[in-house]
């Protein structure tokens, strides 16, 4: 019963958080939602009994991603912050894509159907989390890894800059 | 404790276990305003003592109700609020250190059994947690509207995110010993011998990172006061200015219990009971911090960087490696 009201408060805040995100006219108040929205969807990860998750969820979105968001939103800061996320005009032909997309995951929430196991989750799950990603999906593991290497040197030769062009340092 | 509780409430069961929360919720509470009372009282007198002064001594008997004239001046000042500030974000951001700071308690183990929740992932959610107090140090820069809090908040995350991955390697190292998360498990494999022994790299990594993390004196970039005032606290005063440092004692307490509990043997020790061997080694990391900061001077941006993914990091990198050699030999040694 608890975990049910918990539940449907957290739902409320991840998606209120996440509603502010996208009306917002600050920028740096939609990216600072943003953190409440991920911190919401970790504290869903527990309700599900999945808390090592729910603590990658916490370290990497909201103490590494989050913070990242608004630091690059703080650095393109513009002299009036106040209307910096201001909305354009395309509302009506989004209201369509919306709606449509609602109907369509709706529909397949409603007509798929979900099995449902009756064993309690288990209670550690860092151990098997590890074993299946060192173990069945090793490669893709490993192959991530090399992709977010080659990513970080890529932003590391964008941040330095060519020789000659070294003049507007900030 | 939990069958008086029972008694004295009468109710259901979960009332009791409601109304247990609640003391346990309070008891952290008291720890972390205790020890900030002690230690701006012990930081002062040690920082007197390594200058060879004498440091308070005109509030009660050797100075010791200073904290106390301290809490007085800071209740009694007016709340200033810049005009230009973000008002809402500005506001939220001392409250927002703070919970984290406080959260960080609920997996430490003062005492055999003795613990607000030993979740299997125990030390982990303190590395998560901690992690959360790098977004309202950027909050009040930001929302203060002033360059050199700004400036702050830029250094504090460029700090924190930095000394967090050599924080957490220095970790894991004990992690592949224990083979377990769980504090309890940590501190118990450390009845033969502590982990400082088997891994003094770690628990050097461990104390400098811990070190910046705090921003504590030489890697005190983000208040550096000679450069940019205060950096995050410049624009607040009064008990907003208090909950900043409020939060940062909490989590020299924190890691300080961290570095007792993983590297030192947590409360294990002979003869005496375990919550007094757990505080004594509480202290004594202390009083290393405090050592650290009135020893070195700060160090400059660059330095903090380079020293960080340079120095740090590989030796923690080293350390993990070494530690799962040194367990497949282990492994193979016993057959």
């Amino acid at each position: 019963m608890a975990s049910v009201a918990a539940f449907y408060l957290l739902a409320a805040v991840v998606l209120a958080a996440a509603a502010g995100v996208v009306f917002k006219r600050n920028l740096v108040h939609s990216a600072l939602l943003l953190a409440v929205t991920f911190i919401g969807v970790a504290g869903l990860y527990i309700l599900l009994a999945a808390d090592f998750l729910a603590a990658v969820q916490l370290l990497v979105y909201n103490g590494a991603v989050a913070v990242i968001v608004v630091i690059g939103v703080m650095l393109t800061q513009k002299g009036d912050m106040k209307n910096s996320n201001p909305p354009n005009r395309m509302g009506r032909g989004l209201l369509v894509v919306v709606v449509l997309l609602a109907a369509g995951m709706l529909a397949a929430v409603l007509t798929t159907k979900w099995p449902v196991v009756a064993q309690p989750p288990p209670g550690e799950t860092a151990g098997a989390i590890a074993g299946l990603l060192l173990g069945e999906f090793a490669i893709a593991f490993e192959a991530a890894a090399v992709l977010l290497l080659a990513a970080m040197i890529g932003a590391i030769i964008l941040a330095r800059g060519g020789e000659n062009r070294g003049s507007h340092r900030t | 404790m939990r069958p008086l509780v029972e008694e004295m409430i009468g109710g259901p069961a979960w009332l009791a276990d409601l109304a247990m929360i609640a003391v346990q919720i309070g008891a952290i509470f008291a720890v972390i305003m205790a020890s900030a009372i002690v230690l701006v009282y012990a930081e002062r007198k040690v920082s007197a003592f390594m200058q060879m002064r004498i440091g308070p001594n005109r509030v009660g008997p050797w100075g010791i109700l200073q904290t106390t004239a301290d809490m007085l001046k800071l209740l009694s000042k007016e709340d200033i609020v810049p005009r230009a500030a973000e008002r809402r974000v500005w506001a939220l951001a001392p409250v927002l250190l703070f919970v984290p700071a406080v959260a960080a308690y609920a997996v430490l183990p003062l005492d055999a059994g003795l613990v607000f929740a030993d979740l299997n992932i125990g030390i982990f959610y303190f590395v998560a947690i901690s992690s959360q107090a790098t977004l309202p140090f950027l909050m009040a820069g930001w929302a203060s509207n002033n360059k050199y809090a700004l400036l702050g908040g830029m250094r504090t995350v460029a700090q924190m995110i930095s000394y967090e991955i050599p924080l957490v390697f220095s970790l894991l190292g004990v992690v592949m010993l224990t083979g377990s998360m769980k504090m309890s498990d940590i501190v118990g494999a450390q009845r033969d011998f502590w982990f400082i022994l088997i891994q003094p790299a770690a628990f050097l990594v461990y104390v400098i990172a811990a070190t910046a993390e705090t921003n504590r004196t030489p890697f005190d970039l983000v208040e550096a006061e000679s450069e940019i005032i205060a950096g995050p606290f410049t624009e607040y005063s009064g008990m907003r200015w208090s909950l900043f440092f409020l939060a940062e004692y909490a989590n020299l307490v924190a890691v300080s219990a961290i570095a007792a509990t993983v590297f030192l043997g947590g409360w294990q020790g002979p003869w005496l009971p375990g919550w007094l061997w757990f505080t004594a080694k509480v202290v004594m990391m202390i009083y290393v911090f405090m050592w650290f900061r009135w020893t070195f001077p700060r160090i400059r941006v660059d330095q903090l960087m380079s020293f960080g993914w340079k120095g740090l990091l590989p030796l923690a990198l080293v350390n993990v490696v070494v530690t799962g050699i040194g367990i497949y030999i282990a492994q193979q040694w016993r057959g």
